[in-house]
């Protein structure tokens, strides 16, 4: 299957995911869900039979806010279900919550406070390294979360001990809660800066196309001695004119008339990417 | 006077133990030389980690690598690790369950005249607090050591927060009792209960002993365990007496007196008296100096008991 139109199919998953819990942050979510498809049916060597096993790649979802798009890959993948989750979401003792939580099946580690998802995994791909295991490291962070300053601790690491096998993703949507994020906290210049701190930096133009990060995640594979930064240049709210790069969407749930609009603009996005 | 911390006790245990599980990494913040830890950087390079000064990096990256099967130790000034890296010990090592000891070395007021900035008088509070976290100070290098004997071998979180300087023996390196999570019985008898953590497991100690001179019998426990606190030790001494001192380096907040008052103010109520620092900056000074100011050493706490006994 064309994965940019399995990106839409998840898109409707994630917004019933929220419609049925009533919250997520519906915005991220819609501009991180290529780069989690990329990773999650392109790149890395992770499946439901494979958790236990010490060679797995490992993933860290570090804006942990957008967990509705993490739910919809981990159901269509099969670690969990989906119906499950549409059921429970939120709700009255449920495992299902608005961040990730590892107790559930395919979770690596806990995250919600932002500027930690990096450093986890400098610390995964360190052990990596003195196991010789052959296992990549991902982490996909946002670019409002690049203010938190154990991010920079995170990115210093990562290049001091040349980890090869670490590769972020950086969903850059330019938006955050507050508004823009030039307006909120400036990370202009992004390449430059972690070029500065001696990573490997990629940037994707098309952020939501599959096939554009996953030629990236590719790239970085082949890069030794340092660890890649991907800056995926993505849209928030991407895949409905509604919602596209409006801040006021960062956690908006849409009402039945917004809820139909962005179905019908899923579709019709959908026809196009199969067109493309 | 016995001259070795039990900053080297912790370093001696990780390195005997070191050599035989290749998983055992010890994680510093630019603080090998404070924690005491050159020697183990030194004879086992491949279970080092140094992230330099970054505390909050040190925290996560151990929970990190303890998540590929490390048997993680982070060590740092307990100020920094208890509270600047709080929500690294919340969220990477105890809400994801990582198998890091969080070691805080140079507790308490033991950095001296350095301030407020290096003391630690919150951790057991904050780190207490903590779902899932365990808490332990224990009182002198033996029981540190048979501590860290015990704690290399589980892997769940803790917290373990040690002072920066020598401190008298509580116990022979023959003679060190310990049960994990039980408190160490010192002394039995009388209507008082003297119940103290860390570096003041001494002093109540001496002060149990200048007490005793004076005719006044008193129980002493060694509350090294503070989170699991030992519940049935501190009913059990509380049911037998009329006064419960505690003794801390720590606020009068939120600390092991705290919890002891509320144990017993619930199951079986009597007078509790906590002994701690103040709600302030403490004095300029030495430990031993700061602990003589506030009476926090033995003749300080005798005579508290004394006054609070009328005599």
């Amino acid at each position: 299957m064309d994965l940019n139109l399995k990106a839409y199919e998840l898109r409707k998953d994630i917004v019933d995911i929220i419609m049925a819990g009533g919250g997520g942050h519906i915005g991220g979510d819609m501009s991180v869900i290529e780069i989690l498809t990329a990773l999650y049916y392109d790149r890395m060597n992770i499946s439901p039979d494979n958790t236990d096993d010490p060679e797995r790649d490992r993933f860290v979802l570090s804006k942990g806010h957008c967990m509705e798009a993490y739910y919809a890959v981990l159901a269509d993948r099969g670690f969990l279900n989906l119906n499950d989750i549409k059921d429970r979401y939120s709700k009255y003792q449920s495992p299902y919550i608005g961040h990730p939580n590892n107790k559930l099946k395919g979770i690596e580690m806990n995250s919600g406070s932002l500027g930690h998802g990096l450093s986890v995994c400098v610390g995964m791909a360190l052990a990596g390294k003195k196991n010789n295991s052959r296992y990549r490291v991902y982490t996909v962070m946002g670019d409002g979360e690049l203010a938190e300053g154990s991010v920079w601790e995170g990115f210093m690491a990562g290049a001091h001990y040349g980890l090869d096998n670490l590769c972020t993703v950086i969903d850059k949507n330019n938006l955050q809660i507050s508004g823009f994020t030039k307006d909120v906290m400036s990370s202009d210049d992004l390449n430059e800066k972690l070029t500065a701190f001696g990573w490997n930096v990629i940037e994707v133009e098309k952020g939501n196309d599959v096939y554009a990060v996953a030629d990236a995640l590719k790239k970085a594979e082949e890069v030794k001695g340092k660890p890649t930064a991907v800056i995926a240049h993505t849209v928030k709210g991407c895949g409905s004119l509604l919602m596209e790069n409006k801040a006021g969407w960062h956690h908006k749930v849409p009402n039945s008339e917004e809820y139909a609009r962005i179905i019908s603009d899923f579709r019709l996005r959908a026809e196009e990417v199969h067109h493309e | 006077m016995n001259k070795i911390h039990n900053r080297q006790a912790i370093c001696d245990v990780l390195i005997k133990e070191g050599k035989k599980d290749r998983d055992i990494t010890v994680l510093c913040s630019d603080s090998r030389g404070s924690a005491s830890m050159t020697a183990f950087a030194d004879t086992l390079p491949d279970q080092f980690v140094e992230v330099g000064i970054a505390e909050q990096n040190l925290v996560s990256i151990a929970a990190g690598m303890a998540h590929c099967g490390k048997k993680a130790f982070a060590v740092s000034p307990a100020s920094f690790i208890s509270t600047r890296s709080y929500e690294q010990c919340k969220v990477d090592v105890a809400y994801s369950h990582t198998n890091v000891k969080l070691i805080g070395i140079s507790g308490g007021v033991s950095y001296g005249a350095l301030g407020m900035s290096h003391h630690s008088a919150q951790d057991i509070a904050a780190m207490s607090a903590i779902p899932g976290m365990r808490v332990y100070i224990p009182s002198d290098r033996h029981q540190t050591a048979k501590l860290f004997e015990y704690l290399i071998r589980d892997n769940e979180p803790a917290y373990i927060r040690v002072g920066r300087n020598p401190v008298e023996d509580v116990y022979t390196e023959q003679d060190a009792p310990f049960e994990m999570d039980k408190a160490v019985w010192l002394r039995k008898g009388g209507m008082i209960t003297i119940i103290a953590c860390g570096e003041m497991v001494r002093h109540a100690l001496d002060a149990a002993i200048i007490l005793e001179k004076e005719g006044i019998n008193t129980t002493v426990l060694d509350m090294y365990c503070i989170k699991p606190i030992d519940k049935n030790a501190i009913l059990a001494a509380a049911e037998n007496s009329d006064v419960i001192f505690t003794v801390e380096e720590h606020s009068p907040y939120g600390g092991m007196g705290s919890m002891v008052s509320q144990i017993v103010g619930s199951n079986c109520p009597k007078k509790v008296i906590n002994l701690a620092l103040p709600d302030a900056p403490v004095v300029t000074g030495s430990s031993k100096e700061v602990f003589t100011h506030y009476g926090l050493t033995g003749e300080g706490i005798a005579e508290t008991v004394k006054r609070e006994l009328g005599k």
